[in-house]
């Protein structure tokens, strides 16, 4: 800790202080600090996501254009699809859960600050690699030495032999390093919220928030698991002679396919449920109102966790899966709208009868139900396997994932995101 | 409600139910040669009919909560001129709580029901005897087509026989790959499957009406993913079997163009392509002994004409740019005299 400077002439105490005001940041173990820290990290890629999708939109606005070249679309893609995932979307999850859960539950700080510091230097010096891509190759405008083989890296694309020099290397150490820093998180928040509670406060008083952000602490640990072994594995196909992936000698580019989405999946779940976690504290409030059925809420996200474990091969519908396991992921698809129905349902009752005044945070929650149940229903159309047959390979998909609103607290903010992605 | 605001909401419903109505209806023309909602095919056929399932039955759920949320705002705002009490605080209601769990229940069981018997429909029927087999093999960035029962080699425009509903003749596919993923799908025909190395997979369609029906790589493989169209082709029986007889014959050899059959030969070309009856086999790149037979080149990146097809021998790049064919940096007459060759392999 610096100790007060003594007096000194006006400037140099100034500098001294801004020095030392830095100095504090960088070095923070507080978890309000490192909440802010990771929410400003996220907006600063979410303005680099946007741009990277508005160079593929201009691409795309009149058929055969040439505003960018096909290896810069297919590197804008991939950066887009990685950074809006690993560096807007789940810095913000982390950043929220960081300054709020020990708030809520009247805990001094996380139960680890300084892994908690340490996550997120990771997160952060994950996002630098991947981003230090775009300088090399062939220079900055085109894209650099960007990865180019999709955010989701299928193999054999990523083998050595399809994509010769470093590009992939730089997604999948990027995404090592960050991936080490939200498995650090996610283990910070649920040992947080399991022991160091205060005197009082059973797990069956805690507000909703901690609850959710529970439950995504323990998906984090179990999501990223794989697509950190698959990450290795990829990298020792890659430089140490595995054959993992490899087909010609015996590998299996499904292989590469299943470890992807069993982190996938649950992965999204990751992404939404600190929003239920922030609508869950933000509609009762607004709404003049407690929540309705907490224990419900409580439960119905306990088997969302469980059930998301299950359902990731619905990604793989067209991969050619027998039809028995095409049908059982159908089943699991299916069974998961059940819980999430319920829970827009609760949110809802929660809402009937209240008085609710609509600031803009509840503007933003109303605009959320409203958006999620599109979201959630499209869901249920990509979990019918024929139909998804049609469907399946991102481009619906990505409509409706822009359907998934993001917490703001500001009223322009509202109207200019509600634009950005309808 | 605002006699304008009623306006709005009526057109609003108008609109939705006259696309609704026209999704419906299966007997008009396909609004795009690829629309997943103009089916000409028993699996596509089989998919349509399940969507609109889905769809009515998703429709359905979203005007009653969609309709219960919009009440909820509107009826329940907090009044300026309200009392500033608390409302009454429901914790719960066991039986509402259980009437949103099982009416949710039902629906999933009924969707998944139908879900699970349209799979089985499409990936569980029986290849029947003497249906054509086709294999197909995904490169970066073309699509090979054998037919292994007929002795026919040829490359990215499919010729399928047409499919009488009453007595089917369908296609069963055998789907492969030479490189990375790739995904067939031609949607007017069937949903999308795989190719994946090392990792057969199958599938069928039995188009009931002759026309060409477009398609494309629908796995991300590469740097020209986009420009690795399909083309099918369904043609009658008779037209079929002509088309299968004229893939059968050995390549034209015409005296006319025998310098430009020089160049083709002593030039890199034969490294990656094959054309019967000239020593050499090539399988990198698709087979040119009927390269005048196709519509179209690279793919269906550029139609099949004269100067396309120079355009392309000179810089493959200028067409397709990523396309793994290089350019050999032939002289311009060498070049004329390659694609006079060329244009006469009908």
């Amino acid at each position: 800790m610096a100790s007060e400077p003594k007096a000194l002439s006006g400037t140099a105490a100034a500098r001294r202080s801004l020095l030392d005001k830095v100095y504090g940041w960088l070095t923070t173990v507080d978890h309000k600090r490192l909440g802010i820290l990771y929410i400003l990290f996220a907006l600063v890629f979410l303005v680099i996501g946007g741009i990277e999708a508005t160079i593929m939109r201009l691409q795309l606005v009149r058929p055969l254009n040439d505003f960018a070249s096909p290896e810069l679309f297919n590197r804008m893609f991939t950066m887009h699809g990685t950074t809006m995932i690993f560096f807007v979307a789940m810095p913000l999850v982390f950043g929220f859960a960081n300054y709020m859960v020990p708030l809520m539950i009247g805990a001094r700080d996380m139960a680890f600050p300084r892994l908690n510091a340490f996550s997120f230097w990771m997160t952060a010096f994950g996002g630098l690699i991947l981003y230090s891509s775009l300088f090399g190759g062939t220079g900055f405008l085109n894209g650099g030495n960007a990865p180019d083989a999709g955010w989701f890296a299928y193999a054999p694309l990523t083998s050595l032999m399809f994509s010769p020099g470093h590009s992939s290397d730089f997604w999948t150490l990027g995404l090592l390093l960050s991936g080490v820093g939200s498995v650090g998180t996610a283990i910070n928040i649920v040992t947080t919220i399991l022991t160091m509670r205060c005197p009082g406060m059973t797990l069956a008083r805690m507000p909703l928030f901690a609850w959710l952000n529970l439950i995504m602490g323990f998906l984090v640990v179990m999501a990223i698991s794989p697509l950190t072994a698959a990450q290795l594995m990829l990298l020792i196909d890659r430089y140490l002679g595995g054959r993992f992936f490899d087909v010609a000698a015996g590998g299996s580019a499904v292989l590469w396919m299943h470890f992807f989405w069993v982190f996938g999946h649950p992965e999204v779940y990751v992404l939404v449920l600190p929003a239920f976690a922030i609508a869950s504290e933000i509609i009762p409030v607004f709404s003049r109102r407690v929540i309705f059925g907490y224990p419900v809420m409580v439960g119905a996200t306990i088997a969302i966790g469980f059930v998301s474990m299950s359902v990731w091969a619905h990604h793989m519908f067209a991969v050619g899966m027998n039809s028995n396991a095409n049908t059982f992921f159908v089943f699991t698809t299916m069974a998961i709208a059940v819980p999430t129905g319920i829970k827009i349902f609760n949110w809802l009752a929660t809402m009937w009868g209240g008085k609710i005044q609509f600031k803009t945070p509840m503007l933003f929650c109303t605009a959320f139900l409203f958006q999620f149940l599109v979201a959630g229903l499209t869901g249920v159309m990509l979990g019918s396997a024929p139909f998804d047959w049609q469907l399946t390979g991102l481009v619906f998909c990505c409509c409706a994932l822009s359907l998934r609103d993001r917490r703001r607290n500001s009223l322009l903010h509202f109207w200019r995101l509600l634009l950005l992605v309808s | 409600m605002s006699k304008a605001a009623i306006r709005k909401v009526t057109t609003l419903v108008v609109h939705c139910s006259a696309t609704a109505v026209a999704l419906a209806d299966p007997q008009r023309g396909p609004s795009s040669p690829t629309s997943i909602f103009s089916p000409a095919s028993t699996p596509a056929q089989s998919i349509y009919g399940l969507s609109l399932f889905v769809l009515a039955m998703t429709a359905a759920v979203f005007v009653v909560v969609f309709g219960l949320l919009t009440y909820a705002v509107i009826k329940f705002r907090d009044r300026v001129h309200d009392d500033k009490r608390e409302p009454p605080q429901v914790y719960g209601s066991s039986q509402v709580e259980t009437a949103w769990t099982v009416i949710p229940v039902l629906i999933v069981l009924v969707l998944f029901l139908a879900t699970a018997r349209v799979i089985t429909s499409v990936q569980d029927a029986t290849e029947p005897h003497g249906a054509l087999e086709v294999t197909v093999i995904g490169h970066q960035f073309w699509w090979e087509y054998r037919y292994p029962g007929l002795n026919v080699v040829t490359a990215n425009e499919l010729h399928v026989p047409v499919s009488d509903p009453a007595h089917p003749t369908p296609t069963y596919f055998t789907l492969l790959s030479a490189d990375t993923d790739h995904s067939f799908w031609v949607p007017r025909l069937a949903g999308k499957t795989d190719l994946i190395p090392n990792h057969p997979n199958s599938m069928w369609i039995d188009p009931h009406e002759t026309g060409v029906y477009l398609g494309q790589c629908a796995q991300y493989c590469g740097v020209q993913h986009a420009k690795m169209l399909i083309r099918v082709y369904v043609q009658t029986r008779a037209d079929f079997d002509r088309w299968i007889e004229q893939q059968r014959q050995s390549a034209i050899a015409s005296d006319a163009v025998s310098q430009g059959r020089v160049v083709f030969e002593t030039s890199p070309c034969l490294v990656c392509h094959s054309v019967s009856g000239i020593a050499g086999n090539g399988q990198f790149g698709p087979d040119l002994t009927h390269l005048m037979s196709r519509d179209t080149i690279a793919s269906g990146a550029a139609p099949n004409t004269p100067e396309n097809l120079r355009k392309w021998i000179q810089d493959p790049s200028s067409i397709k740019r990523g396309a793994l064919m290089p350019a050999f940096q032939l002289s311009d007459r060498q070049i004329d005299e390659l694609t006079a060759y060329l244009e006469t392999l009908h």
